[in-house]
């Protein structure tokens, strides 16, 4: 008797293991606290409440990340499924960060556009306990969990503006296509166990590692390739890119921002640790041919949109193809400054396309009615501020000096002609050039035209102003002092094996 | 409160511009200090100022100049102080911006000028695209979102094959820095640096630096963003925007590829040639006097690139010497041509004529930058134009015949220009009452006027800084090394 409770505490998990998924458990209190407080609230009241629990979550979501930071909670946990480190700390670190700048800029789109919001507040957190599980994991069937988890809140959010058709239209595409996609993702997972016998990313690593010259068994090839099918759905990366207009169009504004980060980020996290830790085999070409892709599909499709909310849309695709130019590493070369770039890409472009979507949600008013480039004629005059700020996360978004994108963009681009991949170096250059024109005429349409259409434009409320400032200031301060972030990577890739 | 109430307004409009000059002005007698203290006899740079700025990659914020880049950067702060009073009374909405941009265009151009690390530099160069597409797309006229945009296109999509040969540069040395990527490429401890590489880097650089100069195929963008552009950003424009592909050939092809260079120079000069050439017969033709400076400027360009890629001391002096020498002159050009804007509302030559008999000291102004432009002894413009052909000669006979005939040909479209504009009788009625030039316009004319007679009196002031550093670009071409020793 004794010995059998002896054996329970003995197999239970010791304490420290609670604080390498503390961000997870604080993410998931508070969202179930918002799932209780809901239904027994005034339906009316119930949005501003359950919006600053949601805020006060993410912030100590966030505390959590940062006490969790301290080295001696680094190591593994929960039996060898999880995994903190630098690495996953940052992007822990991103995740909340976004989450908060997305339920800041949320709350007074909920009243604008009259959707009644309780679950959705609690929807966005679980979506990040997903994201954050996701960079954390070390385990192949953890990371389809906490993919699912991420997915399955952004397929609701998608499709939270009910009375518009185009919006549940997204959320359903969303769901049909996400669906096969996490299914082909397991269907990778079952074909990498069969070909190394584990699902722990550093036993496959371990088992690949033995072949020369990132070689490996064939089921191997066969497995990386589906698991990067399900993983290049969820970042938007062509040539599984198609859902991603559609989806980005109909949902609403605020969940735009989110889904085009937050979960980009995690996978991208995921990819890294899979695609280098694991040893995958055949990444290199895998890699060339997705972000030469993503990057020519997006900006040429992105030249011909009228809506902004489309237009970002395909930024969003193009932007995926040059963060997979940082994963190009050749298989015996040092991948480190790969790595250090694609996280620092993600990060950057977090800040300037939750900003970006800040903007084109406060603009588009009820029912997203002005979301369309004629909207934004004149609005450098209708309103200075908000069009500046939108101005320079574009210039951002083209990699114009002085703003995160810029260095993003050249420390990817860097990485790239360190590996000697002077083709993907070419197409990518090449293609932030024909960017300039699209993002270019937005800015022309808001400044030199003049307001043809009297779309009005609300007063700037104080959630939003703290998110534009907050994701603004991290814009700016990316361009003009990478070095702290930058000296964060370096060292968090140092000690990533 | 009252006397606030009533003035409010005043205020509000030109404290802006008041602080703009204030503020240019105080550049401008800061960076005479450079040539104060400059050494002129040292060929190396100098006021060299290293630090590391981040780490991996491994950028450096260093600055430093030589006798190519001090007159530059002094041509910057020269004409920037101008531009702000003439653009005094022509701007009327959103003055405040207006000279944000202007000042944060200075700010661009001079650390093009002073960028010794290639990411540094690239930093710059993108940052005055910027200030300068929104100066034209919406301080500009007619057509200015077309011309703003095309600015900008052209010049990036150009500038980006400069980037993926600078990182081609960082992958293989390891640094961005221009000292320590010359002297590796020069020991040939650079790998895979081959024929092909070589000549791709080359390339890569020259495509950007062409398009910014602009030389002949790639020019269709000036004469449209001219045309359009406000004042000061034309001045601008043509006075030291321009400048920055010409120094970047001088600096970055010359410095780094010697090689490919040279096995390149008789296209590229070729062009150079088409550019002078075409660009003065089609000016002959424009309707509209800014156009005929625009492409005015596309031809006085050509012969910077003549002389830059005739590889001969002298001219290389005189491609240095040309490109301050068009900055005032052509700047002096636009701000008259401004002037004349802001009474009359067009750049129609027809809509003028014996405009010598309202406005005579406006005249004179005109007359004496024409003749400074067309290149009349003792003024700056023949100074240039005289090294380089001296040196296109020394080159090939024929560059030089070709060249000179350059100089005839500005003189034809220039001197036609002002004889239709000032001369014969007031055919429109309208320009019978046009005031004359007023305080604020000679105070910014006067310095330009001043500047070109000095320029071409006493030339050596400013050649004998430059010839150290052109002795030093040349130097690396060994099969050159006798004929130097022998001027």
């Amino acid at each position: 008797m004794t010995m059998a409770l002896f054996d329970i505490v003995e197999g239970l998990p010791p304490n420290d293991d609670y604080i390498r998924i503390l961000p997870e458990i604080v993410f998931s209190l508070f969202g179930m606290i918002i799932m209780v407080l809901d239904p027994i609230m005034d339906e009316r009241r119930s949005q501003r409440t359950l919006g600053i629990v949601a805020l006060i979550g993410a912030v100590a979501g966030l505390a959590a990340t940062l006490y969790q930071s301290q080295q001696h909670f680094w190591g593994l946990a929960f039996w060898h499924m999880v995994k903190v480190d630098a690495f996953s700390v940052f992007f822990h670190f991103v995740v909340a960060a976004i989450t908060i700048l997305v339920i800041l800029s949320s709350y007074e789109y909920m009243e604008v556009q009259q959707i009644r919001a309780g679950e959705y507040y609690g929807l966005i957190l679980f979506g990040a306990v997903g994201m954050m599980l996701m960079s954390s994991a070390v385990e192949l069937v953890l990371i389809f969990i906490a993919l699912e988890i991420s997915s399955i809140s952004t397929y609701i959010l998608a499709g939270f503006r009910r009375r518009s058709a185009i919006s549940s239209e997204a959320s359903v595409k969303y769901f049909l296509l996400g669906s096969f996609a996490t299914a082909f993702f397991l269907y990778g997972i079952a074909l990498m166990f069969g070909a190394t016998g584990s699902t722990s990313i550093d036993k496959i690593g371990e088992a690949l590692g033995q072949y020369t010259n990132g070689g490996g068994p064939i089921l191997a090839y066969i497995g990386v390739a589906l698991m990067f099918v399900g993983l290049g759905f969820k970042v938007a990366a062509a040539p599984f890119h198609v859902w991603t207009p559609d989806v980005y169009e109909g949902a609403p504004s605020p969940v735009v921002g989110f889904m085009s980060t937050a979960p980009k980020a995690a996978v991208f996290a995921v990819l890294l640790r899979v695609l280098f830790q694991g040893q995958a085999p055949g990444r290199v070409w895998l890699i060339w041919v997705a972000a030469a892709l993503s990057m020519t599909i997006g900006n040429i499709a992105a030249l011909v949109q009228d809506n902004v909310k489309r237009l970002l849309a395909y930024s969003s695709i193009a932007h995926a193809g040059y963060l997979l130019m940082a994963f190009a590493v050749w298989p015996q070369s040092d991948p480190k400054t790969g790595i250090s770039a694609a996280m620092f890409y993600t990060a950057s472009y977090a800040a300037m396309n939750v900003g970006a979507f800040a903007v084109v949600g406060h603009f588009a008013g009820a029912g997203e009615r002005y979301v369309t480039l004629e909207d934004y004629s004149g609005l450098g005059k209708r309103s200075p501020a908000l069009a500046a700020i939108f101005t320079i996360f574009l210039l951002s978004l083209i990699g114009i000096p002085a703003f995160g994108g810029f260095f993003a963009k050249f420390y990817v681009f860097s990485s790239a002609a360190k590996q000697n991949l002077m083709g993907l170096l070419l197409i990518g250059v090449l293609n932030s050039a024909v960017a300039a024109y699209y993002y270019l005429r937005i800015v022309v349409v808001m400044y030199m035209r003049e307001p043809r259409e009297e779309a009005p434009v609300a007063a700037v409320p104080l959630g939003l102003g703290i998110a534009l400032g907050l994701s603004l200031a991290v814009t700016i301060f990316l361009g003009v002092f990478p070095r702290p972030v930058l000296d964060y990577l370096s060292r968090s890739v140092e000690q990533w094996r | 409160m009252n006397w606030l109430d009533n003035n409010i307004l005043t205020l509000v409009t030109f404290i802006p511009a008041g602080a703009a000059v204030l503020v240019s002005l105080l550049t401008f007698v800061l960076s005479l200090h450079l040539p104060a203290h400059f050494h002129r006899n040292q060929p190396g740079f100098q006021f060299d100022r290293d630090l590391p700025w981040i780490p991996t990659p491994n950028i450096h914020y260093h600055m430093g100049i030589d006798g190519i880049s001090l007159w530059l950067i002094v041509l910057t702060t020269f004409l920037t102080p101008l531009c702000v009073l003439i653009s005094w009374k022509s701007i009327h909405e959103r003055v405040k911006e207006f000279f944000i941009l202007l000042l944060v265009l200075e700010t661009g151009l001079i650390g093009v000028f002073v960028s010794l690390d290639l990411f540094l530099f690239y930093f710059f160069w993108e940052a005055t695209l910027i200030p300068m597409a929104l100066l034209i797309g919406v301080y500009g006229h007619g057509r200015r979102v077309y011309a703003a945009v095309k600015f900008f296109l052209y010049t990036m999509v150009a500038s980006v094959f400069m980037l993926a040969a600078i990182l081609w540069l960082y992958a293989k040395t390891g640094s961005f820095d221009f000292v320590v990527i010359q002297n590796a490429l020069r020991s040939g401890s650079v790998p895979d640096f081959s024929g092909v590489a070589a000549l791709l880097l080359f390339l890569g650089f020259f495509i950007a630096f062409a398009v910014k100069v602009p030389l002949f195929p790639f020019h269709t963008w000036l004469p449209d963003a001219h045309v359009e552009a406000p004042t000061a950003g034309s001045v601008l424009l043509a006075g030291v925007l321009l400048k920055m592909g010409t120094y970047g050939m001088l600096r970055f092809n010359l410095g780094l590829f010697p090689e490919q260079s040279r096995a390149n120079a008789s296209w590229i000069v070729v062009l150079a040639l088409i550019g002078i050439v075409y660009g003065a017969l089609v000016a002959m033709v424009q309707p509209n006097m800014k156009k005929l400076i625009a492409y005015s400027s596309i031809s006085h360009l050509g012969f910077v690139v003549l002389g830059i890629f005739s590889f001969t001391q002298s001219g290389l002096n005189g491609a240095m010497f040309v490109m301050l020498a068009h900055g005032i002159s052509t700047g002096g050009l636009f701000m008259l041509a401004g002037i004349l804007y802001e009474r009359r509302h067009t750049y129609d030559i027809s809509e003028f004529g014996g405009l010598a008999t309202p406005m005579p000291a406006y005249s004179t102004f005109f007359l004496f930058v024409v003749l400074a432009s067309v290149g009349l002894p003792l003024l700056n413009g023949f100074i240039g134009e005289f090294l380089v052909l001296s040196g296109a000669f020394q080159a090939k006979v024929w560059w030089g015949v070709v060249g000179a005939t350059g100089v005839i040909w500005s003189a034809c479209y220039l001197l036609w220009m002002y004889q239709r504009v000032f001369f014969g009788t007031v055919k429109h009625a309208e320009n019978s009452s046009l005031p004359d030039l007023d305080l604020r316009e000679r105070v910014a004319l006067w310095p330009a006027a001043v500047m070109a007679l000095v320029m071409g009196v006493a030339p050596l002031w400013w050649l004998n800084a430059i010839d150290p550093a052109v002795h030093n670009v040349l130097a690396q071409f060994p099969q050159l090394a006798a004929k130097l020793v022998g001027q």
